[in-house]
């Protein structure tokens, strides 16, 4: 495929025109990561609703990200991966799908598409917490995994997160 | 958003484009004087003849004697045999080693390879201009100090040493003292005399010459070794046969600069100004990064709360502007630029810088262009981030 930079043309794509960004109000579960080595932040929230035949399906998915294009482009791609997806559909989102669905990415950058896959993990882990549900295995051992990386993130951004809040408050 | 317009490059800081005067000059040598150096004959002869008129202009750009200049291939190689090529020859001497924290990768890991060597190595910090402290320099002089490394110009953030003041404790300490003038070269004056400066490097591609050329000013009487062994050209001290072509433009390049030195810079400087206050005014939560006026004349660098400097630079490419960034989401190594940390910037400061270099073809009609569309990107990556403020 074509690229432009490092990019591939659908990365481009992704990034010039982010897809389902911004915030959700009163998200049913949201995920936040962040990795501590580069510093980018993803944070995705989910709407869920159920259909006829009483599956949990993902309703409506947001992104926001500070970070590099495939940081930027992962996290819009798995907004749109995600969309429609029943929970269990969803869960099986991985790093592998998400690069394929970009078209590629370069070797450098494919720890953003593991924080986008982890992201979507987290807000349905956070979903099903809220919701007294079962959480399957995997999805736990992923969160204690994210967890202590959300930690370091967290106290890194501690300021802008104070900012952050102060003026969602208002 | 904007409508199309002619690329618009602001990365002179990175490479330039060869002048045409430059190319001119160079032409002859590729194809009718194409001669080794080394021959005797007419044609090997013209060749000697264009390399050593080249010495000259070179070396008058500096106040430097034609004989105390040593072309290379590049300033990582120059700095690599100023650093190297001292302390070899000095061991004896010592085996200590003072640099900078913000020096350029090639001196940073070629200390850190002496290091390794068994030589120690002293790494001065900055201030948050990114200044060193003269006597700092005093300070850590030991008795068995062979060199002193200090950057005369930043690459990124473009601080100006006090390299004058570091070169006169130097002399009286008797200790060798080098800088890594690439980025100053050709802009502002340099007198290696005055300056009281043993060594020098500097490189043809960021003043307009060709790549591929490159020199170190070797101040008459210096103990230094070869690191490259062979024919024995440039006075032994670089075995290699000699890119003419390259040489020439080089030496055409440092001829331009000189006759066009203060009026460009002069030109330069109010560009640069009118850049840095309209983008510390037009954009909330900008800052600067380096000192207001001690800095390059074509140097400005912005750090923007809450997004990414690679994001960013993909975004302004896509607007036809050129610019870079110390992110570590563009380094090879997903570390934040050493020289931003080192003026005191966070991580997650340094993600989100900007570096725009100006240059000989540099007009105010791009800088408008730029001033408009910067607020523009800034405002769209700063929507998709999690990170806000009023």
């Amino acid at each position: 495929m074509e690229k432009i930079g490092p990019y591939t043309k659908k990365v481009m794509k992704y990034f010039k025109n982010p897809r389902n960004f911004g915030r959700i109000k009163n998200p049913d579960g949201v995920g936040k990561v962040g990795n501590p080595i580069c510093g980018d932040i993803m944070w995705l929230y989910i709407k869920m609703r159920k259909d006829k035949k009483g599956r949990e399906i993902i309703k409506d998915i947001k992104f926001e990200t500070f970070g590099c294009v495939a940081a930027i482009a992962t996290s819009s791609v798995i907004t749109d991966l995600a969309k429609g997806k029943t929970l269990k559909e969803a869960i099986k989102i991985d790093r592998r799908k998400i690069v394929k669905s970009l078209g590629g990415l370069p070797p450098i950058k494919i720890h953003c598409s593991v924080l986008a896959a982890g992201a979507l993990s987290e807000a349905i882990y956070d979903y099903l917490s809220k919701k007294k549900k079962e959480i399957p295995k995997e999805l736990q051992e992923k969160h204690r995994g994210l967890e202590r990386e959300k930690k370091e993130i967290e106290k890194k951004y501690k300021e802008w997160i104070k900012i952050e809040e102060k003026m969602h408050k208002k | 958003m904007v409508k199309k317009t002619k690329k618009i490059y602001l990365d002179y800081a990175a490479t330039t484009p060869v002048d045409p005067q430059v190319v001119k000059a160079m032409s002859p040598y590729f194809t009718e004087k194409f001669g080794n150096t080394m021959s005797l004959h007419n044609f090997g002869q013209e060749a000697k003849q264009a390399l050593e008129e080249s010495r000259e202009k070179v070396a008058s750009l500096i106040g430097a004697k034609p004989n105390e200049i040593i072309f290379t291939s590049s300033a990582t190689e120059s700095n690599n045999l100023a650093l190297k090529g001292i302390t070899f020859a000095n061991r004896k001497k010592g085996k200590h080693i003072i640099i900078s924290s913000i020096e350029h990768p090639c001196i940073m890991e070629s200390a850190k390879w002496l290091e390794v060597q068994g030589f120690e190595i002293t790494r001065l910090p900055v201030n948050k201009y990114g200044f060193i402290n003269p006597d700092d320099v005093r300070k850590a002089i030991r008795k068995d100090t062979i060199l002193v490394s200090i950057i005369h110009a930043s690459n990124e953030i473009g601080t100006i040493q006090p390299i004058k003041e570091i070169g006169k404790i130097c002399k009286e300490k008797r200790v060798y003292f080098h800088t890594d003038a690439v980025q100053s070269f050709g802009k502002i004056p340099i007198d290696v005399n005055k300056m009281n400066i043993d060594l020098l490097s500097a490189s043809s591609h960021k003043m307009y010459g060709p790549k591929g050329a490159a020199c170190l000013f070797i101040r008459e009487g210096t103990r230094i070794e070869p690191i490259l062994h062979g024919g024995g050209q440039e006075s032994g001290l670089r075995s290699s046969t000699v890119n003419v072509p390259a040489i020439v433009g080089f030496a055409e390049a440092c001829k331009i600069c000189k006759r066009e030195m203060k009026k460009e810079a002069q030109r330069q400087i109010k560009l640069r100004d009118k850049l840095i206050k309209g983008v510390l005014r037009g954009i909330k939560r900008a800052y600067l990064n380096g000192h207001p006026q001690k800095r390059l004349p074509n140097n400005t660098n912005f750090w923007f709360e809450f997004i990414e400097g690679e994001s960013m630079v993909i975004q302004l490419d896509l607007l036809r502007v050129a610019a870079s960034t110390g992110s570590a989401c563009s380094s090879l190594k997903l570390e934040p630029s050493h020289i931003l940390l080192a003026i005191g910037l966070k991580p997650e400061q340094a993600h989100g810088s900007l570096r725009l270099s100006l240059g000989r073809w540099t007009t105010e009609k791009e800088i408008n262009y730029v001033l408009k569309i910067l607020p523009e990107v800034i405002k769209k990556l700063r929507k998709i981030s999690p990170f806000k403020a009023k």
